[in-house]
């Protein structure tokens, strides 16, 4: 009797294959969010391979908060065009200057919330139906219980204690009109598994990710990259170190940590020993106890 | 490294929180600020300890009401093997929650407070693993300390419980094993509390239980998601069924069918982006080409021509009422199943289940939210199936209200 075993990485891939063409199969105009983060060069990856030989049925969707790295928009656009997807940009600034959000004043100031209308406004523009994410539901506390297939309400808003159950193989993307669902095929990956996905698959990063000298200043207990967006306060110093940065989002927000991992090899022994979780340098989700599950009610990704 | 997904249900005092806490904890899948951040919530609430539960219970209301709502998964790994486990609530009210995480695992852990034996959530707890077709349970006999771990109570509460186990016939395997998940007693190495007990600690079994067995390897199975169709100069001719295989094995050249039109061919490759296969085997998903040009579609089923599936427009199931609004006779409902979608009216209730004493009540008609019981079903269309005791992929579905597209019932062809 031959043995049909799979190793845990084919489980996952074949499980987010899986995810991505019932999204594409029951929704009409689906989007897939890309932000030349980790995760969602992951899900791209597969999402190429679902539908090989051939090209994405849905577009790649950008919500660029204007405080991006250059080196984020710079393999988001080669990204897509090796991919041969259409790219949609969704701009925190265009939001901004029609006046559909105001930007948070004083020091700590971010972005980050105002993605959420910027998100929600490129939906109702492009009519998305269903936005694929690369939420994973190790990442943080209140996404243990997120679904592959999140539904939202008219207004964008998740609400968790109304979700729908799901069973073995059987997802249900039915709705109303004017909802919208969001997709989570990487849901069964944890951080580990990324990086040895990653690995196996030869995918290379963007170059933020692995470690390279910078101008940085600590602020609030978290290295922050000297940047357009972040100059130093009375009493900070400017250091360079030699750093890496974990997970990708603002210039304004992303910590980094301080490392010598400059190779995939390396970053895995690194994630590896690892004593603070990824998100654990993002000052959003410091903000309370359950910022994460409070943005994502609102409609977060 | 393989992979092991299994379920635990238990209530709220019966330690299920501590012994994942406890899990994830020794293998190190919970952080320093994680950790950090449960230490400061501890001691907010006046906990006398680090409260491991606080490790699982995610969302608010449920940090408030100290309770679980919902089904929440977890991930740890060791050098042996990656786990997801689906945690679950125990409450009578959430029979629903721990038929959801049932359907996704090859293990349950049941959970039984060494000072009070098996109770009813016990028999609860094991008819659904039962009923869902999970073929193993550990039986994790918790709170030893509390009991002086004492073997004679022990050896009694697995007597009680091989005594009730016998009428569960789906079952293939049960593991008791004395614990503290509160000081971690044979959680993660063996007890130096009870020299009585030989066996493994229960992460020691987790890592080395066979669970290979578990798919459908003999009868071919593959419904189709996506006709991939590149239109394009270098892939002019491509017409390939996406999909996963949910039984069997396919290989270049076998005969096949297609359900339910009844086109027969032969498969031509077994593609992937990363190149063909020499064979394909559930779960995983690829795109087969097939030798003849017929007309497939999303919901079509490809079969081996010898070994067909069973089509029916009448079904006799078990369900699970899922939705607070109650099912009405002869209800209206959308039935899915594999890739296909399809009206179906629930025709007649059987019985429903008392799932404390596992006795069979007949003469209500309709569900109430958590009701398991036997229905016969009839479809709009034909239903390509097998029984779930053959194949879970094959043998399951879900009812949808069409009025609130709501997913309302989950339901186990007979």
């Amino acid at each position: 009797m031959p043995s049909y075993n799979l190793s845990h990485l084919d489980q996952l891939e074949a499980e987010a294959i899986f995810i991505l063409r019932e999204t594409a199969a029951q929704f009409q105009n689906p989007g897939l969010l890309f932000s030349a983060g980790k995760d969602s060069i992951v899900m791209a990856w597969i999402a190429r391979k679902a539908f090989h030989p051939a090209k994405l049925p849905f577009p790649l969707v950008h919500v660029d908060t204007g405080h991006n790295f250059p080196e984020t928009i710079q393999y988001r656009d080669e990204f897509a065009e090796k991919l041969g997807a259409r790219l949609v940009v969704g701009s925190v600034q265009e939001s901004i200057d029609k006046g559909r959000v105001v930007e948070e004043k004083g020091p700590d100031a971010s972005r980050n919330r105002l993605q959420t209308t910027t998100l929600l406004d490129t939906i109702e523009e492009q009519q998305f139906d269903a936005v694929l994410g690369g939420g994973r539901r190790d990442e943080e506390k209140a996404r243990a219980k997120e679904r592959f297939f999140s539904h939202r309400d008219d207004f964008g808003q998740w609400d968790p204690k109304n979700q729908r159950p799901e069973l073995w193989n059987l997802f249900n993307g039915r709705m109303h009109p004017g909802e919208h669902f969001r997709v989570f095929p990487l849901s069964n990956f944890t951080e580990m598994d990324i990086w040895m996905y990653m690995k196996r698959e030869g995918i290379v990063l963007p170059s933020l990710y692995y470690a390279h000298e910078r101008d940085t200043l600590v602020r609030n207990g978290t290295i922050l990259a000297v940047s357009e967006f972040v100059q130093p306060r009375e009493g900070e110093e400017v250091v360079n170190r030699r750093i890496r940065f974990r997970t990708m989002g603002d210039a304004t927000i992303t910590g980094a940590v301080e490392s010598d991992a400059d190779t995939m090899d390396k970053i895995i022994e690194e994630v590896a020993a690892a004593r603070q979780t990824e998100r654990g340098n993002r000052a959003d989700d410091k903000r309370s106890e359950t910022s994460m599950e409070d943005r994502k009610k609102e409609g977060y990704f | 490294m393989d992979l092991l997904r299994f379920t635990t249900a238990g209530s709220v005092d019966d330690g299920k929180s501590t012994l994942i806490g406890r899990l994830l904890y020794d293998c190190k899948s919970i952080f320093e600020d994680q950790l950090e951040a449960v230490e400061a919530s501890s001691k907010r609430r006046g906990d006398e300890n680090v409260n491991l539960a606080l490790l699982t219970d995610g969302l608010k209301a449920e940090r408030e009401q100290g309770i679980t709502i919902d089904v929440a998964y977890r991930y740890f790994a060791t050098p042996k093997r990656k786990f997801i486990i689906a945690d679950t609530p125990g409450h009578i009210q959430y029979t629903r929650n721990m038929v959801t995480g049932a359907s996704t695992a090859n293990l349950a852990i049941i959970l039984i407070d060494a000072r009070k034996g098996v109770i009813e959530q016990t028999k609860r707890h094991s008819f659904i693993a039962n009923l869902l077709r999970i073929q193993h349970v550990v039986v994790c006999i918790n709170k030893m300390d509390l009991v002086d771990y004492s073997q004679e109570t022990y050896d009694q509460i697995v007597r009680d419980y091989q005594e009730f186990a016998s009428r569960l016939d789906n079952i293939v395997e049960i593991t008791p094993i004395p614990i503290s998940a509160l000081n971690g007693d044979n959680v993660v190495d063996p007890s130096k509390n009870m020299p009585w007990y030989q066996g493994p600690s229960l992460l020691y079994h987790l890592e080395h239980v066979y669970v290979g067995g578990e798919e459908n390897h003999v009868d071919a199975r593959f419904p189709v998601q996506w006709v991939i169709r590149p239109q394009s100069d270098e892939w002019h001719d491509f017409r390939g069924y996406a999909g996963r295989v949910a039984g069997g094995v396919f290989k270049p050249g076998d005969e096949v069918m297609v359900m339910p039109s009844g086109f027969q061919s032969k498969i031509r490759e077994i593609h992937t982006a990363d190149g063909p296969l020499e064979e394909a085997f559930a779960p995983q998903s690829v795109t087969l080409t097939l030798h003849d040009e017929i007309d497939i579609s999303r919901g079509d089923m490809i079969v081996k021509k010898n070994n067909p599936p069973e089509v029916a427009q009448d079904l006799e199931a078990m369900i699970c009422w899922f939705s607070n609004k109650p099912m009405q006779h002869r209800a209206k409902l959308i039935l899915r199943q594999t890739t296909r979608e399809m009206q179906a009216v629930v025709r007649e209730v059987r019985y429903h289940v008392d799932i404390n004493t596992l006795h069979k009540v007949e003469g209500i008609d309709g569900f109430a939210m958590n009701d398991i019981g036997r229905i016969t079903l009839r479809t709009a269309s034909p239903v390509i199936h097998d029984s779930y005791r053959r194949n879970r992929q094959t043998g399951s579905f879900i009812l949808v209200d069409p009025g609130t597209n709501e997913t309302v019932a989950a339901g186990m062809i007979v």
